[in-house]
């Protein structure tokens, strides 16, 4: 299998490995696959509750290469970015910049489920901390 | 020493060059067809590839009668597994099998019960082998062969082949094996391990890609196989097609060596297997090493390293040879079945690395190899989601993945 150079960089030189403090109410945590599997996704992003904007991101992924290097890249981009800028990343974007082969384009399906979870997980706690009733939300694993 | 380092054996091996050696007349100079019987290129050509048939029976103390060549060992286990099935096919339908033998065997199985045949596919223990009771429970009426490998090729593991060849005896039902990993490593012997069909491969032994054997018994019982591939009648009939003549010459050739240096190649082979086993524990926690180390080839190790996915390992230790059990590394994104099969659960096969040793493999490249896994292992750790929060206390196997 042939990586394209940007996997290889992303794999090399990982950006934005690491953990948030999971209990700061503006930290969403998004925790996504399943170790049966052979990928599993921490997407973790702090956002400026004034501003709506995502001041960092962190993530650490069990995975190959290609996991490894979609999320990675998915912590940049979403440095920045307000969280409805964030939604809207899809897959399809991540697979055209790391020029993704077809078997691997899951790898960038988990890494914009890793987004969502994280945004949901923020917007959970936000509303959670202004006693407001929970809203539909995509489910959150059970530790 | 040199890179990338080769630690890959299983898969397959350079031609040593004393084979090629002994190959190259017969491209140009011998070129005869073995089966040209009215002049002498025909003789000499024929000549070779009977000197090279002792030279194979030889190997597995069998008679040179015995011996017919294939194209490889996936060819020789169709002929054997199908042969059969087709030949005794007024006695019965039924065949005995592993979960853990080569596709080769397994695809053939599973195109014999498209046909109508039935085949039990025996489970393993932890440690990769049969349970010797399963086996006695398996067998019906209708059992017409036993078809288990000697060595896995994944996990090294050796079956308790005497014991099966023992049983298969006692019931009159027919024994084939697929030695392909272990003819030429350990010692093997068709009366020892009573058998009745053996598959070789010359390209795991240091010879050319594209040739093989299969040891088919004449006393006690005689075997009779229906070919598979019709035609001229070569190989007792048993097996159409020019004979590849150099080819052959190489996998006899190779399998000389092997007997020759098996004794001190093996022990060399164990110690540096042992070496890079040891530095890889003393180096890192939770290491698994998959398969039973007692019944083993002695130059093969499958370990999982817990927490770390397999094919990023590999990107990780990209001028080292070896190959992994997970799903990310192969064309169908299934992990490896065999480490499945040990019940070690998809997550360990996922993580799991298996080297092969071989003949040029020297300490120099184990350490190597220990030091860079070392360092890309770690590295990787730190930069997985599982290891933090096994570190954080959390049991795994109690979450609930959110999966796509």
């Amino acid at each position: 299998m042939a990586y394209s150079n940007k996997v290889i960089d992303h794999y090399e030189h990982p950006r934005n490995v690491g953990s948030l403090p999971k209990d700061d109410t503006n930290v969403g945590t998004g925790l996504v696959g399943a170790p049966e599997c052979g990928d599993v996704m921490k997407l973790q992003v702090k956002v400026n509750p004034d501003t709506g904007v995502i001041d960092d991101a962190k993530f650490k992924t069990f995975g190959c290469g290609s996991a490894i290097a979609s999320s990675s890249l998915a912590t940049e981009w979403l440095k920045g970015k307000t969280v409805d800028q964030a939604l809207a990343i899809k897959n399809t974007d991540i697979v055209a910049e790391l020029s993704l082969p077809p078997v691997k384009i899951h790898c960038s399906v988990l890494a914009e489920d890793a987004i969502k979870a994280a945004i949901a997980d923020y917007k959970k706690k936000q509303s959670e901390a202004k006693g407001e009733t929970t809203v539909e939300q995509p489910s959150q694993p059970i530790a | 020493m040199k890179l990338p380092i080769y630690m890959d054996y299983h898969a397959t091996t350079p031609v040593d060059p004393r084979v090629v050696d002994a190959m190259l007349p017969y491209f140009s100079g011998r070129f005869g067809n073995a089966a040209s019987r009215n002049h002498a290129f025909g003789w000499e050509a024929e000549d070779a590839v009977e000197a090279a048939r002792r030279q194979v029976a030889d190997l597995v103390g069998a008679n040179a009668k015995e011996i017919i060549f294939t194209s490889g060992a996936t060819e020789s286990n169709n002929l054997a597994i199908k042969g059969v099935a087709e030949m005794y096919r007024e006695k019965g339908n039924h065949v005995i099998t592993c979960v853990t033998e080569h596709k080769a065997v397994i695809d053939t199985c599973k195109k014999l019960e498209k046909q109508g045949g039935r085949v039990t596919y025996l489970p393993v223990q932890k440690d990769g082998r049969i349970d010797l009771d399963d086996l006695r429970a398996a067998i019906t009426d209708k059992t017409i062969l036993i078809t288990i490998m000697t060595a896995n090729n994944e996990i090294g593991v050796l079956q308790p082949v005497a014991e099966i060849g023992a049983i298969a005896k006692e019931k009159g039902i027919l024994f084939h094996t697929d030695a392909v990993q272990a003819v030429g490593k350990v010692p093997f012997n068709v009366n020892e391990a009573k058998v009745d069909l053996v598959s070789m491969s010359a390209h795991k032994i240091y010879g050319p890609k594209g040739v093989g054997a299969l040891y088919v018994r004449r006393r006690n019982p005689r075997v009779l196989l229906a070919e598979q591939i019709s035609g001229g009648g070569h190989e007792r009939g048993m097996r159409s097609g020019t004979l590849n003549v150099p080819g052959i010459v190489g996998l006899g050739q190779a399998a000389a060596i092997a007997q020759a240096e098996m004794a001190t190649e093996g022990e060399r082979l164990r110690t540096l297997r042992d070496r890079l086993n040891k530095k890889l524990h003393a180096n890192l926690d939770e290491l698994y090493i998959n398969g039973s180390m007692e019944h083993r080839l002695p130059h093969n190790l499958n370990v999982s390293f817990a927490y770390v996915e397999g094919e990023s390992l590999l990107m990780g230790i990209n001028d080292v040879a070896v190959s992994s059990g997970s799903a990310c590394t192969s064309a169908s994104l299934e992990p490896s079945y065999v480490l499945k099969a040990l019940g070690a659960g998809d997550d360990l096969a996922h993580s799991s690395i298996r080297f092969g040793l071989g003949r040029w493999t020297t300490e120099e490249e184990v350490d190597y190899v220990v030091d860079k896994l070392t360092t890309v292992v770690r590295r990787l750790r730190e930069m997985s989601p599982l290891y933090e929060m096994v570190k954080e206390g959390v049991d795994l196997s109690k979450m609930q993945w959110v999966t796509h």
